[in-house]
């Protein structure tokens, strides 16, 4: 089957896996500066693949969301969380899950347990990269993943972040895709949050003195 | 009977290359760190000048301590007669499969391991511990890497591997990739290299296999360094001829057999030089640290495996 | 002689021993002469029966009197029960052999032998009976039979209150397990129409009323044969017990259990669902993994062997588990495959563990010492125990060429096998299951070095073992015996395989004929070209290297280079080493407990004596570990509280006014009447 397509369609099978591996990476990381830089780098990824798809289908617009992902994912996000930690002094922190053997082995039952959701669905599919579609679902849930084991905000984030990046293989993989006023709304969406993240943080900082969440606790008003 | 001759003489070409092996990563390694590198013939040296000296036992040694190195040696000897060094055609491929394969090298890790324990010193029990530990840590992030080529190849019979995915030509398979990697540090693991062991230091924390060797010497060490030589050109050898086997001799001719073995050659100097810059960019790790690697291990492997069930099959 | 004749001859002889065993209150030295002797007898004749039963592929029902009027003991012999017999014979001739010298020790402590050896042959009597029996009456008086005189042989040192509170445990969870199959069996009959084996058989289930049956013969047979958490009773029932009945119990009794399960499953329920085989090679996955882990912890050695059971059980476990997957999916060829490899490890773990109980007894009873702590150096004091014991430990690692390699080899062709499922979960969750198989291997061989490291070499850490010495001659040809077979089934595993191919046969109708296809070097579970091993090779292998040096040892010697002398220990410059230098057993394991710590309880202890004056530098320090089993916190613990809460709501009905009870009386009777109209 693999060995009958071209091969640059074997080059997208090969780079969803890669994709899958830095969402694992990311969930085995702790420090937070490495998770910036897996995250830049799985958007590098995503942003190849969507080029390769771009090639493989024919749609030019498709380059477009290429470029405008690297530009975003790769460059610019990595680039702002880089330089917030660096000002709030925790580059050098761990920012662990607390059983992270675990939280893999969690990770890869997810992984089936999507290939098993997916089955159906891509048995509707004719594209031949159909198949990245549980890939790419993976990628959703071990973000989400990310969002329940970590503590720290800024892990959260990227896990945010990852998540979507998962949302955006799965439209590119499936149906080449979404359409581009979709594509540059969701991107500017994920800009503002950045940003508005990048504010947060300060401002979570400065009422509870720890970027942990769930410090946020104390903010609640019930008696303990 | 002629393919068991070749076979015969792979296993001579592979016994007598493993110091050589060895001396190009060390040659290499000298180079990066702007060392002067020991002559390429220096490990033949060595094992020679050991095999003529005397050996001292301790008082303490039992028979198990004295068999060991025979055993070590025999049962490398037999992991190497079944890997496939230039030729696919490889009778005695079929007397083990690569579970096998491992079987043989666990059977050499017991019995090292139990004559750390012998002569009642502290380093032999910390080295032999340690050695169980990380084996035991690596040996389902190689299987699972094992099974991934043998879901592939349909097949754990290393000339049959090799054969198929000689036949499959050039496909880009991610499982294969993430196999490669996992395959990689379970090797670097197995092979006691650095990030997890440091095979040139005979520092008291961080020794795992030296530990273990301390009260060896003579011909005993000898045959103990020298299978650990071959144990590491075995490793290098599955790695380039499974994932990389363009080259590698389909008949028996001599001039198919001539440039397989020039072609295996370079394979091998390329992957003595990768090893060599991998030893030189990163530091010996932490012995806790160590279960961290062989997680990453697990999980390229695990990834294979799923990327083989979901990508390519469907 | 007919097979009627044997049959009888197997099941009397046990029997005749354990009556014999009155006579030795008076003349302890008939224990020597006669009591051991028969039940050595008792155990070849099952050998030789079990073993024609099962090369000639007979099938025989006997249909004996002496039951109740209406209920006749039925009896049958296939090739299954003659492969269970061999097994139970060959350790039964095993342990008579060992016995002798064995309860010399007991002959004058405070129980009298009698009682020891009228419970052996009981038990004995009990598993055979288990076997061969051929409706479910004649099977649980069999099993029962088995269970209680087992008991008794737990309790046989009572004076210890540890002995008696373990004995309690096992005898409770050996009766709510018998009492699960026993319900099992029920369904079937209820079916079927009748309690005897071939009107089960013949039982038309629907897929709920089976996975019922399949749940509760689960639920039984792991009860007895040690599933997690049911194991809980195991490690603690089989230490106490005399060697030669651990021998017995973790070599043999457990294998009944297995027997049971496969007797229920392939052959009365007949047609497994896929399922059934999922969930059970989920449990046997973690069951594996948990003995082994559990194991690396004991430092009591019998107590260490008895976690590996749990293990070992596991991993047969994972092969009928494996099988039922291939059976269900409509693969009989693979699932056939799964149950030569988990009727293969059987029969080796049956091998293995028996010898190495019976070496820990020789030990025991030499050293007067079960914790590994204190031992040491043994293999100089006793060489042929130590030789032994060390070839258990590498079949029991499952290393090459002895035979336990062999059957986890079969386990994981078996798992190979998944690119044939279509269902792409089981593709991705056998070889999960594969991976936790290859860690509990490795972990097993650490914690066999550990054993054998700590045990028998190094140096003696205690005077008492230091002047321990070589175990008598029947204890060490009894472990001979063993060990050669361990070899043997290591070497030549194409002729096992053929012997059991007529199991496989009338169980499922299918034959793992390619295994053996190539001849009696290779063994080609699917194909020759998908794998093979051939153990011979290997062996001539591995003895051809040994020769080779020897020659060259010969060649060199003349020229007076090879020379060996003999000094001390490196000590680091620092003077004489110390035997209490050495790695302990708690230190061996410390990277593994640090690494996998969620998985016991651990409960530390550390005490410093501190020199007046001078805290950074203690006197004396005194650490101590000890892992509790997790599962009494999250399984029984719950089910405890479960139980306490309902009794005491139940006990409100208890008011004690007398009036109360009368309308109880009362309300029934009005209910019954509502009931019969």
């Amino acid at each position: 089957m693999l060995e009958q397509l071209p091969l640059y369609q074997q080059a997208i099978l090969t780079l969803a896996a890669m994709v899958l591996f830095t969402s694992f990476a990311l969930l085995a990381q702790s420090r937070v500066v490495s998770i910036i830089h897996i995250f830049a780098w799985q958007g590098l990824l995503v942003a190849v693949t969507t080029a390769l798809v771009a090639y493989d289908s024919g749609k030019h617009d498709l380059y477009l969301s290429a470029i405008m992902t690297i530009a975003l994912k790769a460059l610019f996000i990595p680039w702002l969380l880089h330089r917030l930690v660096k000002r709030l002094g925790i580059d050098r922190e761990e920012h662990g899950a607390e059983h992270p053997a675990t939280v893999l082995m969690i990770g890869a039952g997810l992984v089936i347990f999507c290939y098993y959701v997916a089955q159906p669905i891509e048995q509707l599919s004719a594209s031949v990269t159909r198949n990245t579609i549980a890939i790419s679902m993976a990628v959703v849930l071990l973000g989400m993943l990310m969002l329940v084991s970590r503590s720290k905000a800024v892990a959260q984030v990227v896990g945010f972040m990852s998540l979507e990046n998962g949302l955006f293989f799965a439209a590119v993989a499936a149906t080449h895709g979404m359409p581009m006023a979709v594509e540059l709304g969701v991107a500017f969406d994920v800009l503002v949050a950045a940003v508005i993240f990048g504010v947060f943080f300060f401002h979570i900082r400065d009422s509870i003195e720890s970027l942990d969440v769930d410090q946020l606790n104390r903010l609640s008003e019930q008696d303990e | 009977m002629n393919d068991w001759l070749l076979a015969l003489i792979e296993l001579i070409l592979f016994v007598a290359l493993a110091p050589l092996f060895s001396a190009w990563v060390k040659r290499v390694k000298c180079w990066l760190q702007n060392r002067r590198a020991p002559a390429l013939l220096q490990p033949y040296r060595d094992l020679r000048r050991l095999f003529a000296k005397q050996v001292l036992l301790s008082h303490n040694a039992s028979p198990v301590f004295r068999a060991t190195p025979y055993i070590i040696a025999g049962a490398t000897l037999l992991a190497a007669a079944v890997v496939p060094f230039i030729s696919v055609n490889l009778p005695t491929a079929a007397i083990a499969d690569v579970i096998v394969l491992a079987g043989f090298f666990a059977l050499a890790r017991f019995f090292l391991a139990l004559a750390g324990m012998d002569v009642g010193t502290a380093f032999g029990g910390m080295g032999s511990s340690r050695e169980m530990t990380i084996s035991a840590l690596a040996e389902p992030a190689m299987l699972m890497a094992v099974f991934t080529l043998a879901m592939v190849a349909h097949s754990t019979n290393l000339s049959t591997v090799i054969d198929q995915l000689l036949a499959q030509g050039l496909v880009l398979r991610p499982s294969l990739l993430f196999a490669l990697l996992s395959l990689v540090l379970v090797g670097i693991a197995e092979t006691g290299r650095i990030p997890i062991d440091n095979p040139a230091t005979h520092l008291e924390l961080t020794m795992i296999h030296e530990a273990m060797i301390l009260e060896y010497s003579g011909r005993h060490l000898a045959l103990i360094e020298w299978a650990a030589q071959l144990k590491l050109l075995i490793y290098g050898v599955l790695i380039v001829n499974i994932f990389f086997p363009w080259g590698i001799a389909t008949s028996g001719s001599p001039g198919a057999l001539a440039i397989a073995s020039g072609v295996v050659f370079v394979k091998l100097l390329v992957l003595g030089v990768l090893l060599a810059v991998g030893e030189t960019v990163l530091a010996k790790m932490r012995l806790f640290r160590v279960p961290a690697f062989l997680v990453l291990a697990l999980t390229l492997a695990l990834i294979g495996l799923l990327s083989h069930i979901i990508l390519e099959v469907g | 002689m007919s097979t009627s004749l044997l049959l009888s001859a197997v099941l009397l002889l046990p029997l005749l021993s354990g009556v014999a065993a009155f006579a030795t209150d008076r003349q302890p030295s008939l224990m020597r002469w006669l009591v051991f002797p028969l039940l050595g007898l008792a155990g070849l004749t099952a050998v030789g029966l079990g073993g024609h039963v099962l090369l000639h592929n007979t099938i025989e029902t006997f249909i004996y009197a002496p039951g109740l009027p209406w209920l006749h003991w039925h009896f049958r012999l296939d090739p299954l029960a003659g492969f269970f017999l061999v097994l139970i014979g060959i350790v039964t001739s095993a342990v008579s052999l060992f016995g002798p010298g064995y309860v010399r020790e007991f002959e004058h402590g405070k129980q009298p032998l009698s009682v020891l050896g009228f419970f052996t042959g009981l038990f004995v009597t009990g598993m055979l009976m288990v076997v061969v029996a051929a409706d479910a009456f004649s099977f649980m008086v069999a099993w029962e039979l088995m269970s209680l005189s087992s008991y008794f042989l737990v309790v046989y040192q009572h004076q210890n209150p540890a002995n008696r509170r373990a004995g309690f445990l096992y005898l409770l969870m050996a009766e709510v397990g018998a009492l699960s199959i026993l319900l099992s069996f029920g369904v079937l009959a209820g079916f079927g129409d009748g309690f005897s084996f071939e009107a089960m058989r013949a039982a038309p289930l629907n897929l709920t009323w089976a996975s019922i049956a399949f749940a509760l013969g689960v639920l039984g047979f792991g009860m007895k044969a040690g599933l997690v958490p049911l194991h809980v009773w195991l490690p603690e029932a089989h230490p106490v017990a005399p060697s030669h009945i651990s021998a017995l119990m973790s070599g043999v009794m457990l294998k009944v259990a297995v027997y049971g399960f496969i007797r229920l499953s392939f052959d009365l329920i007949g047609d497994v669902h896929w399922a059934w085989g999922v969930a059970l090679l989920i449990i046997a996955s973690i069951t594996a993994l948990f003995g082994v882990l559990y194991a690396l912890m004991q430092h009591d050695l019998k107590r260490l062997l008895a976690y590996h059971s749990v293990e070992n059980i596991g991993i047969i476990f994972m092969g009928l588990g494996l099988s039922m997957i291939f059976y269900g999916t409509g693969y009989p060829l693979l699932g056939t495959l799964g149950l030569v490899a988990a009727l293969y490890h059987t029969l080796n773990h049956a091998l293995f563990k028996s010898l190495l109980f019976l070496g820990a007894g020789a030990v025991l009873q030499r050293s007067h010492e079960r914790d590994l702590e204190r031992m040491g150096g043994l293999l100089k004091r006793m060489p042929w125990t130590g030789l032994f014991f060390l070839i258990g430990c590498i079949s029991i690692s499952a290393l090459p060429p002895f035979n336990g390699f062999v059957s986890e080899w079969l386990t994981f062709q078996t798992a190979l096998q998944v690119p044939n499922l279509e269902s792409g979960v089981l593709r991705a969750v056998i070889p999960i299951a594969a991976a936790t198989l290859a860690l509990t291997g490795a972990l097993a061989a650490a914690c066999f070095v550990k054993v054998y490291g700590i045990a028998f070499l190094g140096k003696a850490r205690t005077r008492r073992v230091r002047r321990s010495s070589e175990a008598d001659r029947g204890m060490v040809l009894a472990q001979a015996l063993l060990a050669v077979l361990c070899l043997l089934f290591g070497i030549f595993p194409t002729a096992a395989v053929n012997a059991m191919n007529h199991v496989t046969r009338t169980l499922t109708g299918e034959t793992l004929s390619t295994a053996t296809a190539n001849g009696w070097l290779w063994l080609t579970p699917v194909s020759a070209d998908t794998a093979s091993y051939s153990a011979p090779l290997v062996f001539v292998g591995v003895l051809l290297a040994l020769l080779a040096w020897a020659l060259m040892y010969y060649v060199m010697r003349p020229t007076g280079r090879v020379q060996t002398e003999r000094g001390d220990t490196w000590d680091c410059g620092f003077g004489p080493l110390s035997p209490r230098m050495q790695y302990t057993s708690t230190s061996f394991t410390m990277p593994i407990r640090r690494i996998f710590a969620p998985v016991w309880r651990i409960h530390e202890e550390l005490e410093r004596e501190s020199q007046p004056g001078l805290p950074l530098e203690p006197k004396q320090i005194r650490y101590q570990v000890h892992a509790e089993d997790v599962t009494w916190k999250w399984f029984y613990a719950p089910i405890m509280q479960l139980l306490h809460a309902t009794t005491r709501r139940v006990s409100r009905i208890q008011t004690g006014n007398l009036r109360h009870y009368l309308a109880y009386s009362f309300v029934t009777l009005l209910l019954l009447l509502w009931l019969i109209t």
